[in-house]
This record gives structure tokens, C-alpha cells and sequence, in this order.
């Protein structure tokens, strides 16, 4: 209901919005709550587990209760705060766990079985018989419990991440908050100050006080224009700073859409700040909690403070007939402001026999506590006792109820911090250092009175001025409320029946007792056994309440008892806001060779290297399997000519006086003695005597080497050349860069290759100037480029570098080229049969596991010098001869399928584990000798060829036998490459 | 991680090199690599229980500062 | 004889204007790798006397006519703009990476908040000024970001990946221009 002449909403702009169907109307700067709630509706949502109906209990992003779905279809966001989301035009909202309506809800049925359902119910009953569990108990729990559902849609809304930096960042626009960044930024320090709410101002909005002779909210707002005009001060309403993290790091979710709709061109929903900040202020201000009573739940019944706020902010009254029930001065206030705004206070009952309430117009009950309240969707009456065991109802359709205030420590706890209890104000505060350069300030540290908050604010934000070296501006108080905060503990009141603790997820004040008495005594094992303090509001309004009842329940002090660890996020944060942009093109860089255009334009499809993408094959008319065009790529090099892009292979150029010294190092074989204008293969190890990777590496100069790695390992080896010269030689004189970027490089393999080139090189070759392994410069079109004799296919084969700008050019003419010579461009599953066919290694074989002994390459560590690797790698258990070294496998059966990943057994031996001889690494269909083939690891392996093992691929469901052979299929003697 | 062992020092001073780490509540030196900056390892002195890091140096210079290489 | 064409890094992903902030490729232009042997201030002399700029501090550049120097990671410089000296070779590790990299300007009124979407360093003007350079990550991809002016940066990232460069920058650009 509104009440006129209240509210800073604009009265004259209607805003239409659906909730559960019905079509209302509010106005702008409304909440859904705020305009629910001026509409009549009382009713917001069901409880998680007993289906109770619940009502809004606050006016902040700590709601427990009144949870939403915003949104339709795939942009249907659950979980938002009634309290928070603000309406906008056509706005729909649904109500959530309730079926099939949030007035008629079947599941309430739990609520009736509650007195078997109280806290650890699900540990006890449904442990027994264990399969049932995932066949029946958990679906059917997960269907009658739980919050908002999701779409299962794919997300199409758009979603930020951002950094920003400052020399204070303050968290909170209340009178502490505008404080803190004012006097900050007077004194010349770069500011953000972020605030959750659309209106910066914080209680200010809320409260009725002057602040120097003008109402509050027209204080802040000046402050917030003054703020708004300097250079130095960003400001960042809808802000919620998630999380306080090392090296003055802050999580912060702003609300950049989400309250208005706005879902096209590229505009995000949220954003995900991480701010980086030399000093913060925490001004979070301080949370009301209720007060535990039989049915305290009730739509109707809502936290004092928030009351005043939907009354003072959005000009709203909760109800007609209101009762305020507190234990402290505080609560006065919305009787005091209900009243004046012409609502009937039907009673303030004071907890405190000794409470003082002065000129109240209202009837003023002191000594007396509520302990039940009447009505079913909606509050209709409550029951209160007096001091003296009398018990008496009052017909109220609002209840406004404060336990006292929680100062909002949950920040200075995110980096490990323990808060410290505070007796006099019974309350946990933060305590100072707990995160590096915060300092907490106003209410949240405990200080109350609004001119309390001005001047620590203003304290704060001197002393984040004086830590910068700045020199603090001074600021002028104004005058303001400055009473003192009396209170007097008042957890539960007692009593039978179920009194809430935690609304959200139905936790009773029986509950927590309960825990004590099964021994669940920790305050953590507490929570895990209750669910008190989870989900969205992680125990935001219950905490502190159900710690204090556990603590008398367990004959401990508060302080004893401790609390639970509070993380982040300090409010729910959407996944899809932390993954920002790494959704579809984002989620990596793609990285395109010179040629990808080109191959995409032939059909070509790409498979992922690494982030590179390369072409799986080459599709040709007529042909309907990718072995087809295999196979025929495979015919091309075997026969004539084949051309494909090898510029994904990593580069590094080597060069300085120590460059063969360092390869000599990182190589095991010998590089300082390989000859100028030559290239040679090379094994790299892991310290650990284990093979990193493999490669070619040409000398081109005395002190000029271009080592190649393969794709997948590049970044690897980039680093471990920097360790070896950083860490362990930073004496050598050498320098390294990757060139894989510089150049585009094309292998050009089979008999006419070098027909191929010297269609193409400015000056032709012959095998005497460029024998196999020979490298040099070359032209190309008058092109400075390099050409490399070497083979990964057994075949004549080139490679041949220009620099980049000229790849896509030089791989239309090589294709023109190989093409009119029957040959033409081949992929990657015929580069893979080809190696496969000369026993070539790639990373399937050395996976990590993998010694230079297995794949048959122990002589290759050479014994005249030291390398990476070689100590350990002579360790008896990495030469054994037992362990599984590199063969060949060809099927016995000739149309027989292999498999990489299959298992490798004796063939009487069961296939189980503890009989496994081996496994296979590689496979492929070998169109020369027209059956698959394969390598793999066997135990012993080189000394068991001609024998006959069995193939066992457990998944893929693939058994057959294979021989095992010499790894090398094609052309055994070597003859061709050098051809 | 910088005092790489003789190749006859003997497979306990190799294990301890490759594969011991102190994993200490407390200050602890690691070598990082800025990987996606310049390329350079530090030696990098940190709180593991704050995670504050109160010294950072290349670990080219480290090594440099040990003297003979190793 | 064959002709080779050449082909730009961004070849028809640029320009691109979103908003106040445009993208553009930076023309092709001879850029060399210098990588220190050991001694940097005898490099730093005879770049001095072969190009008349000072080696950079970390972090900086130098430049004197259309010649710039940028640091460019431990150990290293990248000259841009100018053949090397021959000279130079006795200090440093001479490699040729006109090629290697995707070079843009990024300019306009919010370039600042378009790149705060992408890279997490403070580019502010107050501390990231005129001639700063730095190696970091744009999005995902490894990036030299250079200031060259109050509203323009150079980026550079792996030519390879030019067109994630130009998807993240249109994500960026796109959401900082949503805002108004």
C-alpha cells in the first residue's frame, strides 16, 4: 500500500511488470519487492524444504525468503533477490519452488511430516538400502527441494569481466562510504567507491534523520554529485564487491543490465570487476536479525529496519495494522515513523523491562516478548507474553521485529580472518589487519550513531590518505543523530513449536539444539548438519542467532563457540559473469596458419593442435569417407607429390657464442659438432630422465642454430630453454626467440618433390647440393626464404620457409604445383599414417611416460657429455627390460580392426590388469600394405618379434590378435628419403 | 631448484633436488616464471599462510650470486 | 618464376570502428628482435651509435625519427621501423619478426575501457604514459601493449592469432559502446 507524500520512487513514472502471471504496476526506483508489496502481495515464495509460505523479511540483497526468476525461456534468471532486482517495463518474474502455484503448493505436505523431517532427517533415513539413493531418494528430494531452476538452454545474454585499479577502493555508499571517499578524495587520492544499491546513500535512503539540517537522503545525494564531479572518483552503484582476495585484489558484480532489460548490441547483463586497490575502506554497514519465535515466519512479519526502509524509500507500507517487536532503541524508530506517516501502530513491544520510549504516539508494551503468530498465507494476528506469564494477540496484518544489528564482517574474513566479539553490542566486529590495507568503518565495525559514521568515515579515509603519503584534506562534520545504541541479547524467546532461525533453508532454533545433543558441537559441523547458513543468503540474517543458541545449548560463550568461515562470494555470483568472453571464439585463441583460408576453402575439415587448427583431409568429389581422401592423400607422397603446412611446429631461432653448448645441453645427442648448412634429429629429456620431446635442429651459422619442437610441446620447450639459461647457466652467451610465427613452412614430400621446387626456387637444386639433412637459403620469387632436407613420411622431402606475409601466396602455387604433378595438398590423418608406416614418433608415444630406452633411442644419450636428464634417465627402472617398449603391431587377421588405447595380453593370459603386457599408441590404415597397423608399447618388446599377442580394447569392444613386427613398415633400409 | 647436482653426485642428492620440497606453514622461497610477460624465472619469497609476497628477485641473478655454476 | 603476394596480418579484419574507438592495422614494417648475449650496455652503445635511441628500460621505449625501440620481455628489444645494423650483431641475437606478429592501433575516446575489459594492468593514463610498454595477456593470448598517444595503444599479439585479437577487441568495444 503506498503512502502518499513518502518515497524517493518517482510517482510520476508507471512501470508495468508481470509476477506470476498477473500484470502490476509500480513505479521507477521500485524493487519487485517494493512494488509487490504497494500492490497487496505479501505472498513471495516458498521455503526450501517444508514449502512454508514466506514473504519478503528484508529490503537487501540478504533476503532470505522472497527469491525470483526473472526473465523467460534461455534469458530465465533464478535466484535474484525480490529485494534487489528493480522493476523495469515489461519485466516478467515468476515466484520459485512452489507447484503448481505459490498459493496451492502440493510439497507443503512437508511441512505437516516436519516433526520426521528435523535436522540431519535426510543423513539418518535415506542411507539404507544404498542404491536406492541414486535411483530413487535423490531425484524425488531434488524435485520437492531446492530454489530457482535453470533454463537448460544455452545462455544467449552477454556477460563483462573488467579490471580496475585505484588508490582506494570503498565498499559501501553509506554515511561512512561517502565519508571515507570524500575526505579521500579531497586529499587527492584516485577513489572507487562501489555500493550494491541503485541509490547510493545506503540507510540514508531508509532513515527520516537530518543530516545538517536537510533529510539524510538529500545529504548523500549531494555528496554522491559532488563525488560524481571529480576526476579522481569513480563511482559504481549496483556494485557488489564478491570478495576480499591477497595483494589488495576485490571480486565486484555490477548489475549493468539486469534492471533494465537491455539484452541487444553487445550490452552485457553484469559485469565482473577485479579491482585493484593500495587501500580499501570497508563500509558494508550492518545487517538486522530477527528475533527466533513459534511461526516467526509468517508472510507479514519483516525485519524493523526494512520496514522503515519500504516505508522512508519506496513509500510503501507493509501493512495496516503494524506491531513492532524489538530488543533495542533502534525499533522505536519505525514506530515512531509508521505513525507519522499516519499507519496504525497497533503496539511496540520492547523486550527490555527497563526500555525507554519517550513521546511515543502509539501504545508502548516494555517486558514482553511475541511468541507465536496466527493466519496461513498471511499474518493475521500475534500472540505476545508479558513479563508477568500473561499472554495476549493483537490483530496485525505486519509484525516489524529487530534482534539487534550484525555489523557486515564477511569481507575481512575472505583472506582467513577471524572476526571478534564484541559483548556490548553482541555482536561480531571485524578485527584490524585481517586483510592487508582494509580498514572496516561505521556500522560494520561496530559504530552505530549516523555522526558515529560521518566521522569514521572521514577517519578512514584520512588514514588511507596518510598511508599513500598524501596529505589528509580536512572535512567539516555536519551535524547529525549521534544516539547511543542500547540493546539487550534476545536470541529465541521460549517456547514450544518450531521458532526459524534460518528462513531459507527452514532451520529451527529445535534444529541447532538438536545438533548439540547428537554431538555436532562444532559450529561447522553444526551448519553441515543443519544447513543453516547455505545457499544464497549463506546465513546472512541467522548466523550470529544460531551460533548463540548453539554456544547455550553446548554450555560455551559466543566467543568460544566461534564462527563458521565466512568465503566468497559475499552474494551470489553467476558463473557466466566469471567466464565472461570465454564463451564460443573466446573460450581460446584460435590460432589460423597462413594457409587456413585457403584449406577451408577446399573443404577442409580442421581439427584442434594445440590452439592451432589444421586440416584433418582433403575432401574430393565422389569421395564419401574421410579415409577415402586419407588414403589418397597417403598415395600422393607415397607416389608423387604431397604438400602440407608444418608452420604450427615451434620454431626457435638459437644463436651466441654458448648456442651448441647450450644444445649440446637440452639435446641428448651431440649438436656442437653438427656442420654448418646441416640439420640433425634431436631427443630432449625431462630432468626426471623422461622424453619431452623430439625434433630437427639446423645449423645455420657457426653460432646460428633454428631448433624445431613439435606443435603441442612449443611452449613447453620455450620454457625450459629459459630455466636452463636463467636458472642453471645464466652465464652462457646465447639468445633465443620463437620464429613459429615468422615463418610459414611448407613440407613438399615425395619422388617428385624436388620437381615441385625447382618449378618454384629462383635457382634449382640437385641431391649433390642438397642431399637429405642439408639446409640453406633459398629464393622464392626473388623471396629470401629457407629451405630444410628432411622427411617425416621416409619419403624425398623438403621443407620450405618464406615469411609469412608471402604463406598463403607460396601455398596456392606449391598446391598449382604438386597438383599438376598427380599430386597435392594431404592433412593430418595422412601425415599421421605416414609416420606411423616408417615407426616416426609423435606425442602419442611420448606421453610423458615414455624413456629415451623404450622407443628404442637409449644410445642416443651420448656419453661424451652432460644433459638434462641424463643422470636419471640411466636409473635401473627406467631401463629395465621389462618395462613396455616401442613395436609394431600388424592384425594376424588381415581386415582385422585395431584400436589406440587397446590393452596388449599374452594370448592365453585373461584380459585384467595385472596381465597387461602393453597398450597401443597409434593406429592407422596403412594404404600400402592394405591393413591397419600400429605401434604400441610391449613389455620386453624388441626381443618378442614374430610372436602373437592379444588386442583388447575393454571400451570400444575391440579383441583381435596382432603380431609384433619391426616398427618400421615402409621402405625398412631407408633408400627413398635419400633419393 | 638453482643448485643442479653433479652427474656423479649420487642418486640421494639427484631425488632431493627433483623431487623434496619443504612445504612449510610459513615463509617459503618458489621460482616462478613470468610466462605471460617477459619470460623471466624469480625466486619469489612468500607467506604460504597470507600468501604475502615479500621478495622478489630473477633467478638469473640468484644463480649468478652463487657463484660457480653448476 | 613464381610471384608471391603478400598478405597482411589483418588483412580483412581491419578496420574496425565501434563507437568512439577504431581499430586499424599498424602498416608492415621491418621489426627485429634484439636479444641481448650478456652485456647490455655495450648493445645499448651500439644501438646508440648505429640508430642514435638508447637501449629502453623495462617497461619503456625509445624512438627518434620513425624508428622506435620497444622493450620487449628480459633481455629483449624489438626495433621497429629501420634495418638493423650489422653491428649490433656482436651484442645481441639479430632475428628478423616483421612477419611474427599482428600489430593494431587501438584508438579513440574509451580506448581505455575498452582494453580494461582485456588486460589486467593499470593503463590508466596517470600510470601508464606516453612510450609505456608492457608484456601481458589480452584476453588469452600473450600482447605487447604500447601507449602512443592520450588516446591511442599499439597491441601486438601472435600473428596466428589475429583474428581472436579482433573478436575480443569487437566484444569489448562492443560492451563499452552498449554503456554510452
Amino acid at each position: 500500500m503506498r503512502v502518499a507524500g513518502k518515497g524517493l520512487v518517482d510517482h510520476g513514472v508507471r512501470v508495468r511488470f508481470r509476477f506470476d502471471g498477473v500484470t502490476y504496476h509500480g513505479h521507477a526506483g521500485d524493487t519487485v519487492a517494493s512494488a509487490l508489496l504497494a500492490n497487496g502481495v505479501n505472498l513471495m515464495g516458498r521455503s526450501f524444504k517444508y514449502h512454508r509460505p514466506r514473504g519478503v523479511l528484508t529490503a537487501g540483497s540478504e533476503e532470505p525468503n522472497a527469491l525470483i526468476t526473472v526473465g523467460e525461456g534461455a534469458q530465465a534468471e533464478p535466484n535474484l533477490r525480490a529485494t534487489q532486482a528493480e522493476i523495469y517495463e515489461g519485466m516478467v518474474v515468476r515466484s520459485q519452488n512452489a507447484w503448481p502455484s505459490l498459493a496451492f503448493d502440493v510439497m507443503a505436505v512437508n511441512d505437516l511430516a516436519a516433526p520426521f523431517l528435523g535436522a540431519g532427517f535426510y543423513y539418518k533415513t535415506f542411507m539404507w538400502p544404498k542404491k536406492f539413493w541414486e535411483a530413487i531418494y535423490e531425484p524425488v528430494i531434488r524435485k520437492a527441494a531446492g530454489l530457482g531452476a535453470l533454463s537448460g538452454q544455452s545462455n544467449t545474454d552477454t556477460y563483462e569481466k573488467a579490471f580496475a585499479f585505484c588508490d582506494l577502493l570503498v565498499i559501501g555508499a553509506g554515511p561512512t562510504g561517502l565519508m571515507a571517499a570524500l575526505s579521500a578524495a579531497r586529499s587527492g587520492l584516485d577513489v572507487i567507491l562501489a555500493d550494491e544499491d541503485s541509490l547510493m546513500g545506503g540507510r540514508l535512503n531508509s532513515e527520516t534523520g537530518a543530516i545538517g539540517h536537510q533529510p539524510g537522503a538529500v545529504w548523500a545525494a549531494q555528496v554522491v554529485t559532488e563525488l560524481a564531479a571529480m576526476e579522481n572518483v569513480r563511482l559504481m552503484s549496483r556494485t557488489t564487491v564478491t570478495g576480499a582476495y591477497d595483494g589488495g585484489m576485490y571480486g565486484a558484480l555490477e548489475r549493468v543490465n539486469q534492471h533494465t532489460g537491455q539484452r541487444t548490441g553487445g550490452a552485457p547483463l553484469e559485469c565482473f570487476w577485479r579491482i585493484s586497490a593500495k587501500q580499501s575502506v570497508l563500509a558494508a554497514g550492518a545487517i538486522e536479525r530477527p528475533v527466533a519465535f513459534q511461526n516467526n515466519d509468517r508472510p507479514g512479519i519483516m525485519m524493523a529496519g526494512a520496514v522503515r526502509s519500504y516505508l522512508n524509500r519506496w513509500g510503501v507500507s507493509p501493512g495496516k495494522r503494524v506491531a513492532v517487536f524489538g530488543n533495542n532503541d533502534d525499533a522505536q524508530q519505525t514506530a515512531r515513523d509508521l505513525a507519522k506517516a499516519g499507519v496504525h501502530v497497533v503496539a511496540l513491544i520492547d523486550s527490555r523491562v527497563d526500555a525507554v520510549v519517550r513521546g511515543a504516539e502509539f501504545p508502548v508494551i516494555t517486558g514482553a516478548q511475541v511468541c507465536n503468530s496466527g493466519g496461513r498465507k498471511a499474518l493475521e494476528s500475534i500472540t505476545f507474553q508479558r513479563a508477568s506469564g500473561q499472554k495476549d494477540s493483537l490483530q496485525v496484518d505486519c509484525l516489524a521485529m529487530s534482534g539487534g544489528w550484525n555489523p557486515t564482517v564477511n569481507l575481512t574474513c575472505h583472506t582467513g580472518g577471524r572476526p571478534t566479539w564484541r559483548e556490548d553490542i553482541q555482536a561480531f566486529v571485524p578485527t584490524a589487519g585481517a586483510v592487508a590495507g582494509l580498514r572496516a568503518a561505521g556500522a560494520c565495525n561496530g559504530v552505530f550513531s549516523t555522526l558515529g559514521c560521518l566521522q569514521d568515515g572521514v577517519a578512514a579515509g584520512k588514514a588511507a590518505a596518510k598511508a599513500l603519503g598524501k596529505k589528509p584534506a580536512d572535512v567539516d562534520l555536519p551535524v547529525a543523530e549521534n544516539a547511543p545504541y542500547r540493546m539487550s541479547p534476545l536470541w529465541a524467546v521460549a517456547g514450544k513449536g518450531r521458532a526459524w532461525l534460518d528462513f531459507q533453508n527452514d532451520v529451527s532454533v529445535k534444529d541447532v539444539k538438536q545438533a548439540a545433543v547428537e554431538n555436532f558441537k562444532s559450529v561447522e559441523h553444526m551448519k553441515r548438519y543443519t544447513t543453516q547458513g547455505m545457499a544464497t543468503d549463506q546465513g546472512k540474517n541467522s548466523n550470529v542467532a544460531a551460533l548463540a543458541i548453539l554456544a547455550d545449548a553446548t554450555g560455551r560463550g559466543i566467543p568460544e563457540t566461534g564462527t563458521t568461515t565466512f568465503r566468497p562470494p559475499y552474494t551470489p555470483v553467476s558463473i557466466a559473469a566469471m567466464g565472461a568472453g570465454s564463451q564460443g571464439h573466446g573460450f581460446a585463441p584460435e590460432r589460423w596458419t597462413t594457409s587456413h583460408q585457403a584449406t577451408v576453402e577446399r573443404g577442409a575439415p580442421m581439427i584442434e593442435a594445440g590452439l592451432w587448427y589444421r586440416p584433418s583431409y582433403f575432401p574430393k568429389a565422389g569421395e564419401s569417407t574421410w579415409r577415402e581422401s586419407c588414403d589418397r592423400e597417403v598415395g600422393y607422397v607415397r607416389r608423387a607429390v604431397g604438400v602440407c603446412d608444418v608452420s604450427t611446429l615451434g620454431k626457435i631461432d638459437i644463436q651466441g657464442p654458448d648456442a651448441a653448448q647450450l644444445l649440446d645441453f637440452v639435446y641428448t645427442n651431440m649438436f656442437s659438432t653438427l656442420k654448418v648448412g646441416r640439420v640433425r634429429y634431436g631427443l630432449m629429456l625431462r630432468e626426471d630422465g623422461h622424453v619431452m620431446d623430439d625434433g630437427t635442429c639446423a645449423r645455420l651459422g657457426a653460432q646460428h642454430f633454428v631448433m624445431t619442437t613439435t606443435t603441442a610441446a612449443a611452449g613447453n620447450v620455450m620454457r625450459h630453454l629459459e630455466f636452463v639459461t636463467q636458472c642453471l647457466h645464466p652465464e652462457w652467451q646465447v639468445s633465443f626467440t620463437s620464429v613459429t610465427e615468422q615463418w610459414a613452412q611448407f613440407a613438399i614430400a615425395g619422388p617428385k618433390a624436388r620437381e615441385v621446387l625447382n618449378g618454384l626456387l629462383d635457382a634449382p637444386i640437385d641431391g649433390e647440393n642438397w642431399p637429405f639433412m642439408a639446409c640453406g637459403d633459398v629464393r622464392v620469387g626473388g623471396v629470401a626464404g629457407r629451405l630444410f632436407r628432411i622427411s617425416f613420411s621416409g619419403e624425398h622431402a623438403y621443407e620450405l620457409a618464406v615469411p609469412s606475409r608471402y604463406g598463403a601466396s607460396l601455398f596456392d602455387a606449391l598446391i598449382k604445383a604438386a597438383e599438376a604433378l598427380g599430386g597435392g595438398p594431404y592433412g593430418m590423418e595422412a601425415l599421421n599414417v605416414l609416420r606411423i608406416e616408417k615407426g616416426f614418433i609423435t606425442h602419442a608415444e611420448i606421453e610423458g611416460r615414455a624413456t629415451a630406452f623404450d622407443i628404442g633411442m637409449g644410445r642416443m644419450i651420448s656419453a661424451k657429455k652432460d644433459c638434462v636428464g641424463k643422470v636419471m634417465a640411466a636409473r635401473e627402472g627406467l631401463v629395465a627390460e621389462e618395462r613396455p617398449q616401442l613395436v609394431g603391431l600388424k592384425p594376424v587377421a588381415v581386415d582385422a580392426e585395431l584400436s589406440a588405447g587397446a590393452f596388449l595380453f599374452d594370448r592365453a593370459a585373461d584380459a585384467v590388469r595385472v596381465n597387461h603386457q602393453g597398450h597401443v599408441s597409434s593406429v592407422g590404415y596403412s594404404p600400402e600394405l592394405g591393413h591397419m597397423i600400429g605401434l604400441g608399447f610391449l613389455r620386453r618388446g624388441p626381443a618378442r618379434l614374430g610372436e602373437i599377442v592379444r588386442l583388447v580394447d575393454h571400451m570400444r569392444g575391440i579383441e583381435t590378435e596382432v603380431e609384433i613386427c619391426n616398427p618400421v613398415f615402409v621402405d625398412a633400409a631407408g633408400e627413398r628419403v635419400r633419393g | 631448484m638453482l643448485a643442479r647436482p653433479e652427474a656423479t653426485a649420487g642418486v640421494e642428492a639427484w631425488d632431493d633436488y627433483l623431487h623434496l620440497r619443504e612445504n612449510p606453514a610459513g615463509v617459503t622461497e618458489e621460482l616462478w616464471q613470468h610466462e605471460a610477460g617477459c619470460a623471466a624465472w624469480l625466486v619469489v619469497r612468500r607467506d604460504t599462510r597470507t600468501h604475502e609476497i615479500s621478495e622478489v628477485t630473477l633467478a638469473a641473478d640468484v644463480k649468478r650470486s652463487m657463484g660457480v655454476a653448476s | 618464376m613464381v610471384e608471391l603476394k603478400e598478405r597482411s596480418a589483418c588483412a580483412g579484419l581491419v578496420p574496425l570502428r565501434l563507437g568512439s574507438v577504431t581499430v586499424d592495422e599498424v602498416a608492415p614494417e621491418r621489426m627485429t628482435s634484439l636479444s641481448a648475449y650478456g652485456d647490455t650496455a655495450a648493445l645499448s652503445a651500439a644501438l646508440e651509435q648505429a640508430h642514435g635511441v638508447k637501449l629502453p628500460a623495462a617497461g619503456r621505449s625509445t624512438g627518434k625519427g620513425g624508428l622506435r625501440c620497444l622493450w620487449f620481455g628480459r633481455g629483449e628489444v624489438m626495433l621497429i621501423g629501420a634495418e638493423p645494423d650489422a653491428a649490433l650483431a656482436e651484442h645481441a641475437a639479430l632475428v628478423d619478426q616483421s612477419d611474427a606478429w599482428a600489430v593494431v592501433s587501438i584508438s579513440g575516446a574509451g580506448v581505455e575501457d575498452v582494453l580494461a575489459r582485456l588486460v589486467p594492468l593499470d593503463l590508466r593514463a596517470g600510470s601508464f604514459k606516453r612510450g609505456h610498454t608492457a608484456r601481458s595477456q589480452l584476453g588469452h593470448m600473450n600482447a605487447s601493449i604500447t601507449r602512443t598517444g592520450p588516446d591511442g595503444f599499439q597491441v601486438m599479439v601472435f600473428r596466428s592469432m589475429a583474428g581472436t585479437l579482433l573478436h575480443d577487441l569487437k566484444q569489448a568495444m562492443a560492451a563499452v559502446a552498449s554503456r554510452g
